[in-house]
């Protein structure tokens, strides 16, 4: 274990945000400390913060800067962020086993995926399995073995990239990008995996969906998913 | 009490000052892009800075409301026609019902800002009535607006009748207090969060070079043209979270200002932030138009940002 001694870091964005950086790579142990950061300003919030961006390694805060000074904000940031690190540790180079067992170590809750893969509804499988030189029902048992970790909702509306993809499955994005990805899809695209809350433009391979409707604006809140949950994929 | 939608114009949508707090979920702020010009807007017609009302882009529309109104048009300059009569901008205009709204030949600019008393009555879609059009979500149906809508629009905010809106017709938003609109502005920046990923020459250049504002120029950002800004290594980092004003650069050196549409997260190095109070100026550039970027210290800011929440017209 080595933990950088330039980070947590704290780096303006603008005049009334910034951004808390835990490491500037893709980390299972760094996405939780963003998660555990976040948790506590929402659990115990912060004067003058108006919304927190959870991201794979760093957490940006929006903040009215009427209600509280840059100064006084940076302090109160830092200090939680270094109880944070210091009370989860990120180690350097995690293999696949070790994010694993992390997911799995989590308290977070943990969201089933009803997933019919192939076929219709998952275009890229067969793509997917000859890349990987697997079958079909291979890379469908890989994709359900694990326990994903939401690392972060962007690109689009509920649109979730999770951790924990086994290496053996990943897939380069499609060369050009589909114009209509219907909702619920599940992708592929290099080491990541991901769901579309929303129906979108999207270049990742599309190997299932489901009929889990990931957002409705009727119900509260509004999406299935949120950074931080854990989720597990079930092929139906 | 409707507004109906004669002709919609190139692209006339419904927003209010956005919907904040659902960016964990993806969900961008969308609202005006020039946030000054729809605050004066609303406040000169009695409604709250926040309320909502029409964002007109390069091409007007011709609207005609049912009942009595007060109205206001703010930020691109618009020959203006209420009735037969011509009206100007920045000014409570009140309008007979029956009598139309039409918007002629657009003089600088990109976007106008039409208020009503009572504003917009869209139903609110996850706490706000703005318009997300990639998402198809918010303002009126998610979509922009076409010919035949009719537009509810909500009770008065101090419940003035008919003769009380012509008596507060005619107040005028101070040219002072309005936007310095240039089709050359200077845009003032707060480095970083990632200028650390580029060589001190890129930094240079950024801050003293003109960009061309290119036509890929939109509500989710504006594409701009000039020297490349040279990375220090990788022109990709782990992505994080996007502000309205954070500028991107992506491999080929060409920044990008994200605009109020924009997606949350992003995976290319950000090398400065817009500061809130000048995005006005950009929002109301035009392919061609020039821009340059000057830096500012986070205190100045923060001062100009406090300086900037719209008074109302003394």
């Amino acid at each position: 274990m080595s933990p950088d001694a330039s980070y947590p870091r704290i780096l303006p964005v603008g005049e009334a945000a910034v951004t808390v950086e835990f490491g500037d790579r893709v980390d299972v142990a760094l996405n939780r400390q963003v998660h555990a950061l976040d948790a506590r300003l929402r659990a115990d919030p912060v004067a003058g913060i108006v919304e927190t961006v959870p991201t794979y390694r760093s957490l940006l805060v929006i903040y009215d800067p009427q209600q509280i000074g840059a100064g006084a904000l940076e302090t109160a940031l830092a200090r939680e962020a270094q109880r944070v690190q210091a009370a989860r540790p990120a180690a350097e180079g995690w293999n696949s086993a070790e994010i694993h067992t992390a997911v799995q170590d989590a308290t977070s809750p943990i969201v089933e995926i009803p997933v019919r893969y192939g076929g219709e509804t998952g275009p890229d499988l067969g793509d997917v399995a000859t890349h990987c030189g697997l079958t079909e029902a291979e890379v469908v048992e890989q994709h359900t073995a694990p326990l994903y970790q939401v690392a972060m909702l962007g690109f689009a509306p509920g649109f979730a990239y999770l951790l924990g993809l086994p290496t053996s499955l990943t897939t380069p994005r499609l060369a050009t990008p589909r114009l209509r990805i219907p909702a619920g899809s599940v992708g592929i695209a290099g080491w990541q995996t991901g769901l579309y809350a929303l129906s979108t433009p999207g270049g990742w391979r599309i190997i299932g969906r489901t009929d889990l409707v990931l957002f409705d604006p009727e119900r509260s809140p509004p999406f299935t998913l949120d950074a931080g949950v854990r989720v597990r994929f079930v092929s139906v | 009490m409707t507004l109906q939608i004669v002709d919609p114009g190139f692209l006339t949508t419904v927003q209010d000052m956005g919907r904040h707090g659902w960016a964990r979920y993806g969900i961008p702020p969308s609202g005006p892009m020039d946030a000054a010009a729809a605050s004066a807007a609303n406040i000169l017609v009695g409604n709250p800075a926040d309320a909502a009302l029409l964002e007109i882009t390069l091409l007007g529309p011709a609207l005609w409301p049912q009942c009595d109104v007060l109205i206001a048009v703010c930020g691109a300059t618009f020959e203006l026609w209420a009735g037969e009569l011509r009206v100007p901008a920045w000014h409570a205009v009140f309008v007979r019902a029956g009598h139309s709204v039409r918007f002629a030949q657009r003089q600088a600019g990109a976007r106008a800002y039409l208020a009503v008393a009572g504003g917009i009555a869209a139903p609110p879609f996850l706490g706000s009535r703005a318009t997300y059009l990639p998402g198809g979500f918010g303002g009126w149906h998610g979509r922009a607006l076409q010919r035949g809508d009719r537009l509810p629009i909500g009770p008065d905010p101090a419940g003035r009748p008919a003769h009380a809106l012509l008596t507060d017709a005619g107040m005028a938003w101070p040219r002072s207090q309005r936007p310095a609109y240039t089709a050359m502005p200077t845009l003032r920046v707060v480095l970083g969060p990632q200028h650390d990923a580029f060589e001190p020459e890129a930094i240079h250049r950024f801050l003293g070079e003109p960009y061309t504002v290119t036509p890929r120029a939109d509500r989710m950002g504006i594409r701009l043209q000039g020297r490349p800004l040279a990375h220090r290594g990788p022109a990709e980092i782990v992505s994080d979270g996007l502000v309205t004003g954070s500028v991107q650069v992506p491999p080929d050196g060409q920044p990008i200002v994200m605009m109020v549409d924009h997606q949350t997260t992003g995976g290319y190095p950000k090398i400065a932030t817009v500061i809130r109070p000048d995005l006005p100026l950009l929002a109301q550039s035009l392919p061609g138009d020039v821009v340059r970027f000057a830096p500012i210290g986070l205190r100045e800011a923060q001062a100009l940002l406090r300086q900037s929440v719209a008074a109302p017209p003394s």
